[in-house]
């Protein structure tokens, strides 16, 4: 391998310095103000500052609500990232058929993707609202006492549903491409031993599947935990109660409408060493499992 | 092109510019900027901005920008962030439960009776309605916040309904057991889906409520006279009031709209005949309802001593925000404008345009001139209910710091209590324990 395609040495360093720059005032900036607010105490215009050790930590994890959204977050990002893994693996077990008029269903299968949570969310409510959705006046005639507004099961189905349906799309094209990726011969062989369909999948398409599960996985569980927040916001604000307020929804409560910043800041950090947690477990244990074809 | 011909163009292009930019700075030169943030969307922005180019063409000194910010809650994180910046724009509008972490922030606002002293502004408080000038001032009765848009809670009714359900249209339910009574009619006949509701569920039936029957909703007059104030949500006709909402829920007859206005659209939409919400629903009903409708006063508990006292203002005020490098001049602008918007002719248009209440006598008066309340009998309804008694200690407002937190709680008690997984009393004990916490947390940064 050529070790250096360029010759002046700085030219490397001022390709990358844009990404750089970006990454350095959007994540690392803000990312050191969290950590030095959550050490404060201080009034939303920092007129009076305290410094207050580790207390915004203490109270945080002394407050049973805190063990509420952990809860909720699990259970949440769990049954997100299960269905929009399941349901992407299957449609894209589906579409890799030789069907007639495939590149239609697979247009139609990523289109999704594009709508922004915002919207998605929006689109849900029309379908779900008790009094004004579709779907949810369908329920509500039916006899089921669908009421999201008030039922905390109800709600958080809701975002569930809502969140995995914006993510199937994604989940589709990779496990798309990973599927296509796999040699035809191989199954061909495997037909020729005499396996089912159902055999050469579990022993010839999941383990040639597996680097693609996994990248899924880590960002699905990313997007689970941090990016459903528009999702949460637009359909039910983290209520009924606090049936569907997950740990990134309570810093944004607490930050943003209560202007606790200590608080906040202090739930961002835990958020923070959470998802370092997470990704490095990831990494080490699931991916020695991981066969790179 | 030859290269004559482009260099021709070049020197035309610039000496136009050139002119241009000489004509804009001789215009512009002299005027005074002021930044104004607001958080009114739609009919009610566009009146506002109407109302701003008003002012910028009535003189040509100051001019005014107005600039839509967001919800109440994200023109109030911005107008923070901005003053943590140094950029604080002159003028910001805050919904009315920011009052008092606004008061708090001595040092990043100027009150309006020290603008108005400064500037020798001549501006008089006393055209205010009292229930208004009281929300936005000291406890001694200086103007700390401009009051701009204010409206009440009434009860909005479906006549049409009333008349089905054999009820009479024209006499809306004064208490809450006739209100009670008309939703069983009402059921009964199917005359309606849904027998009553309610938007702003914390705004109408604790803070008003307790307004109107004079019963406090926390200690040290409901927080005006200092931060070591206490909910007092769970005293008993409190809890009353939501055993009453629950048990009417149980019977079919009551049907939870949501939190904060989420609750307005069952009303205009006819599902629910009565709805108990903001009078700035003026515009929905008008637009949206296909049916006549009528407004009463918002019901009480007729054997509660002393109600109904005056019910109590939502909406928001105008702040008066410092920067490091405002001039006495832009100062003097900011006064200007508001000495505009307290005219009776701008307070009186404000009102009739958009439905929320004229905020000083001399609009009421104005309005009244014009003939609005004949052609509008309804909307003298909010008025009379605002002023029926002088405010007391605990008519005259709420003064707690991180209150839309506080509105948070209650919501969330009470949303628990009505899927049935706390009684009303242990929901509004439990909203009092939380409140509390959040109130010393305010004690302590507030810094008193």
């Amino acid at each position: 391998m050529r070790r250096s395609l360029f010759r002046a040495p700085f030219l490397p360093y001022l390709l990358v310095a844009p990404q750089l720059l970006l990454t350095l005032v959007f994540f690392y900036w803000p990312a050191l103000q969290g950590i030095y607010q959550s050490f404060l105490i201080q009034d939303p215009f920092g007129l009076r500052t305290s410094f207050a050790g580790l207390a915004n930590f203490a109270s945080v994890l002394g407050d049973p609500l805190y063990g509420n959204a952990l809860r909720v977050t699990v259970l949440f990002s769990g049954a997100v990232v299960a269905g929009a893994m399941l349901l992407g693996l299957v449609l894209a077990a589906a579409a890799a058929q030789p069907l007639r008029g495939v590149q239609v269903y697979r247009t139609l299968l990523v289109w999704p993707y594009a709508v922004a949570p915002a919207v998605a969310a929006a689109l849900w409510l029309f379908l779900a609202h008790p009094s004004v959705g579709i779907v949810g006046r369908a329920l509500v005639r039916s006899g089921v006492g669908w009421d999201y507004t008030l039922n905390g099961s109800h709600a958080l189905l809701l975002v569930v549903v809502a969140s995995v349906w914006s993510r199937v799309a994604y989940n589709f094209v990779f496990f798309l491409a990973g599927l296509q990726s796999i040699p035809s011969s191989l199954h061909e062989a495997a037909q020729v031993d005499g396996a089912t369909w159902f055999q050469s999948f579990r022993q010839v398409t999941l383990p040639l599947l597996a680097p693609t599960t996994f990248f899924l996985l880590v960002v699905n569980a990313l997007y689970a935990l941090f990016d459903t927040f528009a999702v949460i916001h637009a359909l039910t604000k983290g209520g009924p109660g606090k049936a569907t307020e997950t740990l990134i929804y309570k810093v944004y409560v607490d930050g943003v409408v209560n202007l606790n910043l200590g608080s906040s800041s202090a739930q961002s950090v835990i958020l923070l060493v959470l998802a370092v947690v997470l990704t490095s477990f990831q990494f080490r244990f699931l991916e020695r499992r991981v066969h790179y074809a | 092109m030859s290269r004559l011909n482009r260099g021709a163009v070049c020197a035309a292009a610039v000496a136009l510019l050139l002119v241009l930019g000489a004509a804009a700075g001789r215009a512009q030169a002299p005027r005074v900027q002021v930044e104004f943030w607001h958080a009114l969307r739609g009919p009610l922005g566009e009146a506002l901005e109407s109302i701003v180019s008003g002012f910028n063409a009535s003189q040509a000194n100051y001019r005014v920008n107005a600039t839509f910010k967001g919800s109440y809650p994200e023109t109030m994180v911005a107008a923070i962030a901005a003053f943590r910046a140094g950029n604080a724009p002159h003028i910001v509008q805050m919904f009315e439960v920011g009052t008092a972490t606004m008061m708090a922030a001595r040092g990043a606002i100027k009150p309006v009776y020290e603008l108005m002293q400064e500037t020798r502004t001549p501006f008089d408080p006393s055209v205010y309605l009292p229930a208004v000038r009281g929300y936005y001032s000291t406890p001694d009765g200086r103007m700390v916040s401009m009051p701009f848009n204010s409206s009440t809670p009434v009860l909005w009714y479906n006549k049409d309904a009333f008349r089905r359900a054999g009820l009479n249209p024209e006499r809306p339910p004064r208490t809450w057991a006739e209100l009670r009574e008309a939703a069983q009619r009402i059921r009964a006949s199917n005359a309606a889906p849904c027998g009553w509701s309610t938007a702003w569920p914390t705004w109408i039936h604790f803070e008003n409520f307790g307004a109107i029957h004079d019963v406090p909703f926390a200690t040290r007059a409901n927080g005006f006279d200092g931060t070591d104030a206490q909910l007092l949500v769970n005293a008993p006709l409190y809890v009353r009031h939501l055993e009453n909402i629950v048990q009417m829920q149980r019977e079919g007859l009551f049907k939870y709209g949501g939190r904060d206005a989420a609750g307005d659209a069952l009303g205009p939409s006819g599902e629910c005949a009565m709805l108990t919400a903001s009078s700035a629903l003026f515009a929905r009903y008008q637009r949206e309802a296909r049916f006549e409708w009528g407004v009463g006063f918002l019901p009480y508990y007729d054997d509660v001593k002393g109600a109904p006292k005056n019910s109590i203002i939502g909406g928001a005020s105008l702040w008066v925000m410092t920067s490091p490098r405002r001039t006495p001049e832009e100062y003097k602008a900011v006064a200007e404008f508001f000495r505009y918007l307290s005219s009776p002719e701008v307070s009186a248009k404000w009102h009739m345009e958009t439905g929320y209440i004229p905020i000083t006598f001399t609009a009421i008066q104005r309005a009244r001139a014009l003939g609005y309340y004949q052609r509008n009998p309804w909307a003298e309804i909010p008025i009379q209910q605002l002023t029926r008694t002088r405010p007391t200690a605990n008519s005259k407002g709420i003064r707690l710091g991180n209150m839309p937190e506080i509105r948070t709680i209650l919501y969330e008690e009470v949303e628990r209590a009505l899927q049935g997984q706390q009684s009303p009393k242990a929901a509004l004990d439990a909203a009092v324990r939380r409140g509390n916490e959040v109130l010393r947390q305010f004690q302590r940064t507030a810094g008193r």
